[in-house]
């Protein structure tokens, strides 16, 4: 391993010409572990970052469905519950085996890595393929506030605000998905390169934390979206 | 002053060309990229504000048309909010000082801090052509549903440009939270960071919590523009009011980022110059975070006439009289810091000084507008202009000139004209309270904002804002010159002109690329001027 190493420093002149140098260590870090800290905690501020910026949606969310519970049972009503419920299932899967990658790169398994975050990508993937198909369906519809909207006779009005934020939320969340996606294809070809070692795999855990983030919003977003008022409608 | 030669190798001369700073990752040429498109955005926000008071000089509107007026109002808002007042001190100062003053070669994520520059100026250049290309009228707070369904200028274009800016400030924020948890020098404890950093850190708090909120706001607002959505349309249900929450939930605390940075930079400056340790370390620095914290608790105060519950209107009052606290532990631990000092009478202490009374009388005017009943008289009348002014333009600018000046040396390795430092500063003093504490009154008496005709009663105290206005820009104009001067002409400055604490003063004046020739180890509390010889000029 430290042979391939070198062999990498060499060849992208990243030494610094001091042998204990690791070529990962940027100048102005002492140590790797200082490089280290300083990236992960770098990550959980942006993460809180994201968590309020997503936070302005769920507000106007929490208002409006207190504001109009039957809106909101009646727009839930219309998503694809089964859909919505195998993309839940699909990140979760993804999450485990983001979670492998991770474990790969700690234990220097190389293949392994490439291996698992080529599964994640795939799992992503078919989160976005099955929401174009949820998405397309509700075009057809004509679920689509603004764009292509057709109100149900006898719908509350506030229908269109529910689907307004469902659209914002959902879109805003397969915009992460689709970073993520870009993020672990650049992690996977790193890896596929061999830069990572068990001394030093931060961008692997980093993307790591970044993905498991945009999974537990999609677990907050199943439930306030798909399942409002689920239960009285199937006892009813 | 002692000549002194320039040092051979520094930041400034290891590497020349347009390239060397494009893709440059030194903090500190980084915050001179700022210095340089933030005084654009300063002029640019100046020559509205030209317009503004040349059209309120006489009470008919004739000089510019209702709509043109509105342009001006608000894209002055715009560029001085966002391009001005909320990366000056951290952008620019924040960066250049920030690792120098912990000892560390850099900020944590240097590149990202690159990257940081790019979004800035990125959505500048959006905002900008948003202005050239028709312009944009909604005023700054963007309220809907003027600006969803009414507006036919250019609020898609000018809320992108907002958008990504936001995104520089948050990215600056991580940053610094970064660097100061993970990159101070051995013996540099929390209790030893000058104050300058411990306000640079209740800022990146503000920024991170408070800037991605303003970001999904202005999303929503663009879905429902651009694409039709109903989020706040009142048609569907939708409450425009939820509006101005999310929008003030960022956009007051959003003062804090303006104005907690200078307080950081009055702490240095006064230390300094009253040869004096600070009053009461620890609250200075507390009180930071307490204004952060509090910051994001008051910011229904600028809804009291929308129509909120007047129960959470009085829990907001209440919160918002409470943030003066803070600020008055500041105020107070400053004066007290002076008492029994050797004031040394400088230029950046002239700023100090016109920074303490401005602010005061800024501070003590917000009192009024968090009081419930006096709010209903005084709200969208120029009494909040004049406010918000004080604090925003006499404090956040007044503290960024008074931060300019006293680490001018330290940026350039050269000295500028005290005289003339010290003329601008009274000149600005002057012209400020020329210009806005006449509003005060026509605000008192209820002159609306955002109109461009008003009866002739009000002509003299606008007649007096405008001559004040002309004052103030000939004071902000001479430091250009004399800053521009001292780069080619000035003399050098040596190490520490001011005999001051603090590490950024123990390096060479301009630092080297790598800001210290060794590790940098501190063995003392900020601001021990006790050890320190008195110079008196």
């Amino acid at each position: 391993m430290p042979d391939a190493l070198a062999a990498h420093a060499d060849a992208h002149g990243q030494s610094h010409g001091h042998a204990a140098h690791h070529p990962a260590l940027q100048h102005h870090f002492e140590t790797l572990e200082q490089q280290k800290e300083a990236s992960t905690l770098g990550m959980w501020i942006f993460i809180i970052q994201e968590v309020m910026f997503f936070g302005g949606l769920f507000t106007a969310y929490m208002l409006y469905r207190i504001w109009y519970p039957e809106a909101w049972s009646e727009g839930s009503a219309e998503l694809d519950i089964v859909l919505g419920g195998i993309n839940t299932v699909v990140l979760i899967a993804s999450s485990l085996t983001m979670a492998l990658a991770v474990r790969a790169a700690q234990t220097g398994k190389q293949k392994a890595i490439v291996n698992w975050l080529i599964v994640t990508m795939l799992l992503g993937l078919t989160f976005l393929v099955i929401k174009g198909f949820e998405y397309e369906h509700k075009w057809a519809l004509r679920h689509v506030p603004g764009l292509n909207f057709h109100a149900e006779p006898g719908q509350a009005p506030q229908v269109e605000i529910f689907l307004s934020l469902y659209f914002a939320l959902t879109g805003l969340h397969a915009l992460h998905m689709v970073v993520g996606f870009i993020l672990l294809a650049v992690i996977a070809w790193m890896a596929h390169k061999k830069r990572f070692s068990p001394e030093w795999y931060t961008p692997v855990e980093m993307s790591g934390l970044y993905w498991h983030f945009v999974d537990i919003v999609w677990i907050f977003l199943f439930p306030l979206l798909y399942l409002v008022d689920r239960a009285h409608q199937v006892a009813g | 002053m002692t000549t002194t030669a320039l040092p051979r190798r520094t930041y400034l001369n290891h590497e020349f060309g347009i390239k060397s700073w494009l893709l440059t990752k030194d903090h500190k040429r980084i915050g001179l990229l700022y210095l340089v498109f933030v005084t654009l955005a300063f002029m640019l926000g100046g020559l509205f504000a030209a317009g503004i008071r040349a059209e309120l000089t006489t009470p008919a509107g004739d000089l510019v048309s209702s709509d043109t007026y509105n342009k001006l109002f608000t894209m002055h808002g715009i560029m001085m909010v966002f391009f001005v007042l909320i990366p000056a001190v951290p952008a620019i100062l924040g960066n250049f000082v920030l690792p120098l003053m912990i000892g560390a070669k850099d900020v944590a994520f240097p590149k990202i801090n690159l990257i940081s520059w790019y979004i800035f100026v990125i959505g500048m250049f959006i905002t900008l052509s948003a202005m050239v290309f028709g312009g944009v009228d909604t005023g700054w707070t963007f309220y809907t549903p003027y600006s969803t369904q009414a507006s036919n200028s250019n609020v898609m274009a000018t809320g992108i440009g907002v958008f990504i800016t936001g995104f520089s400030s948050i990215l600056t924020g991580v940053n610094f939270m970064v660097t100061i948890h993970r990159m101070r020098a051995p013996g540099m404890t929390w209790f030893r960071l000058p104050l300058l950093v411990w306000a640079l850190y209740a800022t990146s708090l503000v920024q991170i919590l408070g800037t991605p909120v303003i970001a999904i706001t202005v999303f929503m607002l663009a879905l429902e523009r651009g694409l039709g959505f109903g989020i706040f349309n009142p048609v569907l249900g939708g409450d425009p009011v939820l509006f101005q929450h999310l929008f003030w939930f960022y956009s007051h605390p959003a003062v804090y980022i303006m104005i907690l940075p200078p307080m950081g930079v009055i702490s240095e400056v006064i230390a300094c110059f009253s040869r004096k340790s600070i009053f009461g370390y620890s609250f200075v620095a507390f009180s930071s975070l307490a204004i952060a914290v509090f910051g994001f608790v008051v910011w229904a105060h600028h809804l009291f006439v929308a129509g909120i519950s007047p129960y959470s209107a009085m829990v907001f009052s209440f919160l918002s009289f409470a943030v003066a606290i803070p600020s008055a532990v500041k105020t107070f631990n400053w004066t007290a810091t002076m008492y029994k000092g050797a004031i040394w009478w400088k230029a950046p202490m002239f700023y100090v000084f016109g920074f303490m009374g401005l602010f005061l009388v800024g501070g003590l005017t917000g009192l009024f507008l968090a009081a419930l009943g006096l709010d209903v008289h005084l709200h969208d009348t120029y009494f909040v202009v004049a406010h918000f002014h004080y604090i925003m333009v006499g404090g956040a600018i007044m503290g960024f000139f008074a931060g300019l000046h006293y680490y001018w040396p330290k940026i350039t390795g050269r000295m500028y004209s005290d005289t003339l430092g010290k003329f601008s500063a009274v000149l600005i003093f002057v012209g400020f309270n020329l210009t806005f504490f006449p509003q005060f009154v026509l605000g008192y008496l209820g002159m609306p904002r955002r109109y461009h005709a008003y009866p002739p009663e009000f002509q003299v105290f606008n007649v007096l804002s405008t001559a004040g206005a002309t004052v103030l820009a000939v004071g902000y104009a001479l430091p250009v010159l004399y800053f521009t001067y001292s780069i080619f002409k000035g003399e050098a400055a040596g190490n520490n002109p001011w005999g001051a604490t603090g590490l950024e003063w123990t390096t060479q004046s301009p630092p080297l690329p790598e800001n210290f020739p060794d590790q940098p180890v501190v063995t003392e509390e900020a601001y021990d001027y006790s050890k320190r010889e008195i110079k008196v000029a």
